[in-house]
């Protein structure tokens, strides 16, 4: 006899392992495939899983088997035209049709599969090597606190409200009462008058006893507090981030900034979105560009373009403050700024940046956080923001050669939101 | 798929009044309860003969799982389970691929995977297929009766499981999971061809496993322990080879003799040698299996329409999915990937009903002993008695090989061109039937490999022997596989190609 049974209910994910066993397995090749794909990613788009592929050939299992040559005798179903003894030219890519290996082949050159978000996160944060704590905070949801909304029917007892529940009980039972109370009102003037004609004992007022005192119980039985009248306070979770911030990136795109310079600062404007994303509800990004001159372009022309010549820092430090002026008073808005560059700048220049970041930015802003990618030697500019530094603590700066220099950048800025 | 086989046993229109036992696409357990008491039903009538079946409903989700630990309900923890879980997943996801239907397995009860997502017509065409095809064909075909263990294997499967989750605990992950790698990579030379295994059962299992551990240990000392001494020149020559004739089965041979193997490994080189042996009949019956499957579903639902139980609409979508299964696209075809065993299966079946039924003076001629016999009996003797290889050289009708217009070919890295040796006519059927029938022969697929000499008094290298068939040579996986079984070996391991006149044409060598 068979057995009907319903399985749906009994345990998914039985392969939760299986697939745990498989990303640690080929770590190395899913953390490069995963930095890849951070570089084609915008700044702001961090919050998903992606699509991760590898070449197949590196997860292959191997088997014994047979390689091309020798004789083979093949069978094959839907001739046309071919009679015994013909002689066909092979196809192209040798080996001769059929026998397993088809057109399908091709698509299977890379093996994809996705990560989910915490797992794409991951791998983002081991190439910045980030501490747990702070990957903890950035990774985490945000934080809620509970806000009042109103008043609700149902909830726990500890959030009851007596007053409310107690008016609710009063508004229950005047509607319940009114239709008896009338009623008993009737009656009782029905035999008021009945008693002072004299007939107090006829039949009439005897029945218009009865009625009155069913009436009485009906009013007496109306419960004074009932579970319908029981209200509760209303709160809901509301993220306690509320307010807003303006992200600035400034990047030099003199001849000098190549592909891998840039990539690196990707990275560092991708950390400092994500640490603003936990602490702000809102967030604007502003990418400036600079070599002699500064302008504001989107993203993709912030990091696909690139410019000849020479480069003059300030020239961006000052575009920022205007836009700052105009577009985002402080008072308003956190204001954060993140500045790459190779170290190059105009001799003269960089007096003037110190100048400028002392007098007019720093004052504005939350952080302002400068990293100097591959530079060979410090340069006029860095030996100026190293006063900077040494005046203010809203500025941190650091020499990158590799991804994992970042994060000291920023250790302000989480050891801030940690305390 | 020649349309007028179909038309061959085509349901003719039903004489009785309908009745059917639905008429929506949803399905409920009752309803599902009264499809599965009428295919048994017709199923007895025709004689099926099955073990219990265990029908059970599963999400998609479920099915992804039950799909990615290969047909195991019970699975140890490898990585390349999730790499077919990823796999699968993700073609799911992106509409690329349905999922199979069903998933059933060959234990007792046979259990049977049905997915929630399905029409009630799936639904019936699934428990015909696989509670009635695949389970009679797992009780009655020779092979499963020879090599598994119904009632064994859930047991065996539990208890291997708990092992090798135990030696991960003991031994580390990494550890057991390079184990895993080498003897997955070796799991097609793990299995027995010829000789009979035992049963496998959990209590045994559990019960023997220490003592065996302990006695494996000691029989390997033993064979090395004569090493230390020195052995005069003449003695030497005359020792006896060791293993005295090749062996077939290197797993076992490595299980047995490796000198390295802790008794934990050995025990789980052992366990991937069992199921690999226990997979090893499907391997060998595809196209029968399916096939088997594939005429019973289609025999019993048509009788249950001829019955008046079934809607035109239930039988529309069931021809539809049916014709999509057995479905053979030419070999010049885009989507052509080998010759689809559900068709060449189906078609066999079918083929082999029709000359009893209705026999043709080339059918009397071929043959003489089916043609006009009981049909039942016929199909059962053939299902119970034969594998891919022997059962296609037996039954493989010219009528078929014109209708899958089937063709040979030699591509012959001497010569020029291929050369096409035989097509669907007179002159070549015989030719063409022995070529396919030889194409199923899992030993002409997959090299010959045997273990062919260690170097007891030497440095202990195991000496592997490719012998070549037809000059084909190994693939290019070879120093990898090397690799392998010189992890399990513990020293120096290596290959030779031998041709038919023992002449050696490659070798290979993994250094340990």
């Amino acid at each position: 006899m068979n057995r009907l049974v319903d399985r749906r209910l009994s345990g998914k994910n039985r392969s939760a392992v299986n697939r745990q066993r498989f990303l640690r397995r080929f770590k190395a090749q899913i953390r490069k495939a995963a930095s890849e794909v951070v570089s084609g990613r915008k700044v702001t788009d961090l919050e998903r899983g992606e699509k991760i592929s590898i070449p197949s050939k590196d997860l292959s299992e191997p088997i014994f088997h047979h390689g091309p040559g020798g004789r083979r005798n093949i069978v094959l179903p839907g001739n046309r035209d071919f009679v015994t003894g013909d002689r066909v030219d092979r196809p192209e890519g040798g080996g001769g049709t059929g026998s397993g290996g088809g057109p399908a082949d091709e698509s299977m050159d890379d093996f994809v599969f996705e990560l989910s978000k915490e797992e794409f996160m991951d791998y983002f944060f081991q190439d910045l090597a980030l501490p747990d704590l702070v990957k903890k905070q950035l990774a985490a949801v945000p934080e809620v606190k509970k806000a009042r909304a109103g008043f609700v029917s149902q909830g726990n007892p500890s959030n009851l409200h007596v007053v409310r529940s107690m008016k609710q009980a009063i508004g229950r039972r005047l509607a319940m009462a009114a239709g008896p109370r009338d009623a008993l009102r009737e009656a009782e003037e029905k035999l008021a008058e009945l008693e002072a004609n004299g007939l107090g004992a006829s039949t009439e007022a005897d029945e218009l006893r009865e009625e009155i005192a069913s009436f009485k119980a009906r009013l007496a039985a109306v419960p004074f507090i009932d579970t319908w009248d029981l209200r509760y306070a209303n709160r809901v979770d509301q993220p306690t981030p509320s307010s807003q911030a303006v992200m600035f990136c400034l990047m030099d795109v003199s001849g000098s900034m190549d592909e891998d310079r840039k990539n690196i600062a990707k990275r560092f404007f991708m950390l400092l979105y994500l640490f603003l994303t936990k602490s702000y509800e809102r967030i604007d990004v502003v990418f400036i560009r600079h070599h002699t001159v500064a302008k504001e372009v989107d993203e993709e022309d912030f990091f696909s373009s690139r410019e000849s010549g020479g480069t003059v820092v300030s020239s961006a430090l000052e575009l920022m403050h205007d836009i700052v002026r105009e577009r985002y008073p402080s008072a308003n808005w956190n204001i954060y700024a993140a500045q790459a560059s190779d170290g190059d700048n105009w001799e003269n220049d960089s007096p003037r940046c110190r100048e400028l970041l002392l007098q007019s930015i720093l004052p504005l802003t939350q952080y302002f956080a400068y990293v100097e990618i591959e530079a060979e030697e410090p340069q006029s500019l860095w030996h100026e923001y190293e006063r900077v530094k040494a005046a203010s603590s809203r500025f941190a700066m650091q020499r990158i050669l590799t991804l994992e220099d970042i994060y000291p950048v920023f250790r302000e800025l989480f050891r801030k939101k940690v305390a | 798929m020649e349309p007028e086989m179909e038309s061959d046993i085509a349901p003719s229109p039903p004489a009785t009044s309908r009745q059917p036992l639905s008429e929506g696409s949803e399905w409920s357990f009752e309803l599902l309860d009264r499809y599965d008491r009428e295919i048994a039903r017709v199923a007895a009538h025709y004689g099926l003969d099955t073990y219990p079946s265990q029908i059970e409903i599963i999400t998609s989700e479920q099915m992804i799982d039950a799909y990615s630990s290969v047909g195991m309900p019970v699975g140890y923890h490898h990585w390349s389970y999730g790499k077919q879980f990823l796999a699968t997943q993700k073609g799911y996801k992106r509409g690329q691929m349905g999922l199979a239907y069903e998933i059933v397995i060959n234990s007792s009860p046979c259990i049977a995977y049905l997915m929630e997502e399905n029409t009630v017509t799936m639904q019936a065409l699934v428990i015909a297929h696989a509670a009635y095809g695949h389970n009679s064909f797992f009780k009655g075909n020779y092979l499963f009766r020879t090599w598994t263990d119904a009632e064994g294997i859930l047991d065996y499967l539990v208890f291997a499981r708990n092992y090798i989750a135990d030696c991960e605990q003991r031994h580390g992950e990494e550890a057991v999971e390079e184990l895993l790698d080498s003897c997955h990579a070796l799991m097609n030379l793990g299995v027995d061809r010829y000789k009979r295994p035992t049963r496998l059962s959990m209590a045994k299992e559990q019960l023997r496993q220490t003592e065996r551990e302990a006695y494996l240990q000691s029989q390997v000392n033993d064979l090395w322990r004569t090493l230390p001494t020195r052995q005069a020149a003449g003695q030497e020559k005359l020792a006896a080879r060791f293993p005295s004739e090749p062996q077939e089965n290197l797993l076992y041979f490595i299980e047995k003799n490796a000198p390295r193997l802790e008794p934990w490994q050995r025990e789980i080189v052992r366990i991937v040698r069992k199921i690999a042996q226990y997979f090893y009949p499907q391997r060998q019956t595809q196209v029968m299996n399916e096939g088997w499957a594939t005429f019973w579903h289609y025999t019993l639902l048509n009788h249950l329409y001829e019955e008046g139980k079934l809607t035109d609409g239930f039988m529309m979508e069931f021809l539809q999915s049916h014709t999509n299964v057995v479905y053979q696209p030419p070999y010049n075809n885009r989507h052509y990937n080998g010759i689809n065993p559900y068709a060449l299966g189906f078609a066999m079946f079918t083929d082999l009903r029709r000359i009893c039924e209705h026999p043709t003076e080339e059918d009397h001629r071929w043959f003489p002993e089916l043609a006009g016999s009981d049909w039942v009996k016929s199909l059962d003797f053939a299902m119970r008695n034969f594998k891919d290889e022997s059962f296609i050289a037996q039954y493989l009708s010219p009528k078929l090989i014109r209708d899958f217009k089937l063709f040979t070919m030699v591509d012959d890295d001497t010569e020029e061109k291929l050369e096409i040796t035989a097509i669907h006519d007179d002159a070549g059927y015989r030719a063409v039937r022995q070529q396919l029938a030889e194409q199923y022969n899992l030993g002409n697929r997959e090299p010959n490999i045997q273990v062919y000499e260690v170097d007891v008094f030497g440095d202990r290298s195991l000496s592997l022997r490719h012998y070549m068939h037809d000059r084909r040579p190994l693939g290019e996986s070879t120093p990898e596989m090397l690799r392998h079984v010189a992890r399990l070996w513990g020293y120096t391991v290596r290959i030779d190609s031998v041709d038919q006149d023992g002449v050696s044409h490659m070798t290979a060598v993994s250094e340990v």
